[in-house]
């Protein structure tokens, strides 16, 4: 059978980064074939090469659909051929109605004047063939997650769609929702329309898809066909991983919890927080936490738990809305009502979202690192710029900072090295209790393994550390201690030891029965 | 802490790269003059028409000095023209009518300006509404305002002491000292000198840390320059009438703003909100009162503006300040301040209003109607700022 699609050879760095390298990837028509990987093993950078999001000659390599050799400028000349993708964060316009936001690019009309009947009459259509009933005035926003999804599909359908790209489309759906979706897909495919599903969800995987690439690390590891007998999950799993915990993570002396160990350095208690915006959703329910001096604590979760929502409701209440709960740090009541206050209380955040809440990406390294701690360096409010200097440079020394000099903009390092100038701004306030959200995120794995040493040599320093990651292999792999969270509540704690995917999983599980089932996060 | 790990430097590439846009903004201010100087057969540095040329622009300057806070933190003042016209009639009224002392009447009207900054940047800071939207409105309150205590007519004229702020020249030391003004030489001489040997002490500092400078060649070529150049406008200043007060006033501002800019900590937190809002609350930046202080600050300079342009006038008008805002705000951009916030210098908005002063005088000593002149600078703003977005795109 000929390949509808045939990616060859290609490869795509970004600054200092290779992102993709010799990838080989074929769909034949009419099937769905399945791409999983871990976080970062460059499934979206792959997808994004293919619908011209990354244009041609920004990556190596041919692009071979419909057995003509394919350049794309962009997005219009990938849909042009019908290649549409429908990505992982919705596309569409909250405050527009279902019919304006499918022909928000192309509305049927003439002269420029929408025909209204028209567009309401496809809109029809379109969404009776998703299976939605809603009409096509309803906005949205008003409508749920699973909903919205299919609404994007219905839009991808109103072009002429040969190959359909669904980048995580369950992530964030309910159990049924996704079943719906799946139906769908496998309904497309008796149409003899091709699709490629991009998830974590490896049960979903194996029940739909006719092959599964696996990605590592920019590389096609391998292409299986699921018609040679069932594809074991577990054999997926071994592809996708590969290394073994043991490579991947700095050696450490868990710190045995309980009074054997260090004295609690930090303790919450009693703390909730309620939706900024919606005042009676309270997300944060009534928490109790520690950490002990010297330990490296984890918060586990699936998206959405709270989580990011605990750390920065404590870190000077900047999230949230009635925030209660007592605070202590070295066992004295501490007074966090302000970033401020927080950071002077001996409290750190470093942010999950390191472009948008962590960096002044126009600034260069020297200004980042100090900013959190311009005291330090500007006696009388006059800033030392040889002393600026000197704790720039000591700073990319220490975290290793790849970069020309510290005059360089952020902006233009890697991921890694722009994580390492957060966390320098953050060591430089000379914290005692560290809260690393999601401190590998987007980066290498290289930097990945220098993350973690750096991690362990603040826990020896005897500081409090607390990683919050959805990488849970990451948390069993460097933490001593894991808190399992759900829903705004703690719902169990495993010694790093004895910690495991399943475990936490499970204790995840019991908490909300509803929810579905998320194999790896 | 090893002295090798101090071998930071910026490159020299980049170092020239980042600094063409300062640099390129000061080459074309004397582009433009030498141009007008030479198509005006030397009207445009003749002693007389220079010293005019800085009274005319002097309120220019001092309020993009303001601007460029507000812009840096990423909003707009749309009101500075109609408060600098509303705080003029207000020190018409109390020097005119109620024969109020100059001082105290001039620092009624600084606070004035303050209180209305703050009322406007109160609304932009705490409650998040947009400046355009806020400062708008006080655009429209304070230029109504200004027509309802001036009952719509001109008042003046202002006692003869006050004029002195803008009008008057520095009192001469040495008597009969025939056509030039040797206390206003020795301050320009001064001056130039004093800055150089800043220059000079900041480099030595430097290399006593093992931080790479730039080429020493360039370095004493540049400085060399800025002393002769200093030196020449000191001259031609001194050979009208000296030292104008107001020119001493904006210099000590400017001078104030670029150190408050560069080297202190509220100014690098004033970029930092600028740059990313979000990044800097989360570093511990109280960024709605730094905003709001921007604001005040705008409102203050806005008043000081308002005082040195009625005195100029020598009487408040209803259509005082009318569009001063456009060029203020067209000064901070044409000197690359960044609509976006977080970007731009106090060089580059002084630069900036002398650029769209001298254009104004050039084309005024030229001949071309008021009409020309407008398009003329729109498309040079235009210009500008496309050269600035192409170059960093490039960068």
């Amino acid at each position: 059978m000929n390949a509808l699609l045939e990616m060859q050879g290609i490869s795509k760095n970004f600054t200092g980064v290779k992102a993709l390298s010799d990838v080989r990837f074929t769909v034949r028509p009419g099937e769905i074939h399945a791409l999983v990987g871990e976080n970062g093993a460059g499934k979206s950078t792959l997808m994004k090469v293919l619908s011209g999001v990354y244009p041609h000659g920004s990556y190596d390599g041919a692009i071979v659909f419909d057995g003509e050799e394919r350049r794309f400028r962009d997005i219009t000349d990938s849909e042009a051929v019908g290649i549409i993708i429908i990505h992982q964060e919705l596309a569409l316009i909250p405050l527009m109605s279902i019919a304006e936001n499918i022909f928000i690019a192309n509305p049927p009309g003439r002269f420029g004047i929408i025909d209204r009947g028209t567009v309401q009459r496809r809109t029809r259509e379109l969404l009776a063939k998703v299976g939605l009933e809603e009409s096509p005035d309803t906005l949205v926003t008003n409508i749920g997650v699973g909903k919205q999804q299919l609404v994007e599909i219905a839009k991808a359908l109103s072009k002429k769609v040969r190959l359909l790209i669904l980048d995580e489309p369950t992530a964030s759906l309910s159990e049924k929702d996704s079943a719906a979706l799946l139906d769908l897909l496998l309904e497309f495919k008796a149409q003899g329309i091709a699709s490629i599903l991009i998830s974590h969800k490896l049960n979903e995987v194996s029940k739909v898809a006719d092959r599964i690439t696996v990605l590592r690390d920019g590389r096609t590891v391998d292409t299986m066909d699921c018609h040679d007998g069932a594809v074991e999950e577990d054999r997926i799993i071994a592809k996708m991983v590969d290394r073994d915990l043991e490579h991947r993570y700095p050696k450490r002396e868990p710190k045995s919890p309980g009074p054997a160990g260090g004295e609690p350095i930090f303790k919450v208690s009693n703390w909730s927080a309620y939706h900024p915006q919606h005042a009676d959703r309270q997300v944060i329910k009534n928490l109790d936490f520690e950490v002990r001096r010297g330990e490296i604590v984890g918060i586990a979760g699936l998206m959405g738990a709270g989580r990011t929502e605990f750390a920065m409701s404590i870190f000077g209440r900047a999230w949230g809305q009635k925030i209660s709960g007592r605070a202590e740090i070295e066992g004295r009541e501490a007074d966090l009502s302000t970033v401020r206050r927080a950071i002077d209380a001996g409290l750190a955040y470093v942010t999950e979202d390191r472009k948008h809440l962590g960096l002044l990406l126009a600034e260069d390294i020297r200004k980042n690192v100090t900013l959190a701690n311009l005291r330090a360096i500007a006696p009388a409010r006059v800033i030392d710029d040889v002393e600026e200097l000197r704790v720039a440079a000591d700073y990319r020394a220490r975290m290793r900072i790849r970069c020309h000099s510290v005059f360089q903009e952020t902006g233009k390092l890697s991921g890694g090295n722009q994580q390492k100038v957060v966390l320098s701004k953050w060591l430089f306030t000379d914290p005692k209790v560290l809260i690393l959200d999601e401190p590998t995120r987007g980066i290498d794995v290289g930097a990945k393994y220098e993350i973690y040493c750096i991690i362990n040599e603040l826990a020896d320093a005897g500081k409090g550390v607390v990683v919050i990651s959805s990488e849970m292999p990451e948390l069993i792999g460097i933490c001593d201690r894991i808190c399992v969270m759900n829903e705004g509540s703690f719902v169990g704690e495993f010694a790093g030891g004895e910690a495991t995917q399943e475990k936490i999983m499970r204790a995840i599980m019991r908490k909300g029965e509803t929810r579905p089932k998320e194999l790896l996060a | 802490m090893s002295e090798a790990a101090l071998k930071e430097k910026p490159q020299h590439a980049g170092f020239l790269k980042s600094n063409l846009r300062e640099y390129g903004m000061m080459i074309s201010l004397f582009a433009i003059m030498i141009f007008f100087e030479v198509v005006t057969d030397g009207t445009l540095l003749r002693p007389l028409n220079l010293t005019n040329l800085v009274l005319q622009n002097s309120y220019i300057v001092i309020m993009a000095l303001g601007m460029l806070l507000v812009i840096v933190t990423g909003h707009i003042d749309l009101s500075v023209g109609s408060v600098a016209g509303f705080v003029g009639a207000v020190a018409a009224v109390l020097m005119v009518k109620f024969n109020i002392h100059y001082i105290p009447a001039t620092l009624i009207c600084l606070v004035l300006g303050g209180a209305i900054g703050a009322a406007q940047g109160y609304w932009v800071a705490y409650f998040k509404i947009p400046s355009f939207i806020v400062t708008l409105a006080g655009m429209l309150v304070f230029k109504g305002l200004a027509l309802a205590i001036l009952a719509g007519q001109s008042v003046g004229p202002f006692p003869p002491t006050f004029q002195k702020l803008s009008s008057g020249f520095i009192p001469e030391m040495v008597p009969d000292a025939g056509a030039l003004y040797p206390t206003s030489l020795a301050i320009g001489a001064l001056l130039a000198l004093a800055m150089v040997w800043l220059n000079f002490r900041g480099r030595a500092r430097q290399e006593a840390h093992h931080i790479e400078t730039e080429p020493y060649g360039f370095f004493l070529g540049k400085n060399l320059l800025l002393f002769s150049i200093i030196l020449y406008f000191a001259y031609l200043i001194a050979s009208h009438r000296g030292l104008p007060n107001v020119l001493v006033i904006m210099v000590a501002l400017i001078a104030l703003y670029a150190f408050l800019t560069t080297r202190t900590t509220i100014g690098r937190q004033i970029y930092a909100v600028g740059g990313n809002e979000k990044a800097a609350k989360l570093s511990g930046i109280k960024t709605e009162r730094l905003t709001f202080l921007t604001f005040v600050n705008m409102g203050v300079l806005a008043a000081l503006a308002g005082l040195v342009f009625a005195a100029r006038l020598n009487t408040a008008t209803p259509k005082a300040g009318l569009g001063f805002e456009l060029d203020v705000i067209a000064a901070c951009f044409i000197g690359g301040a960044s609509a976006y916030g977080g970007v731009g210098k106090v060089g580059g908005a002084v630069i900036g209003a002398l650029i769209m002063g001298v254009m104004n005088n050039g084309m005024s000593i030229l001949g071309i109607g008021i009409d020309y002149q407008q398009v003329i600078k729109g498309l040079v703003l235009l210009g500008a700022v496309c050269l600035d977005v192409y170059n960093q795109r490039r960068a």
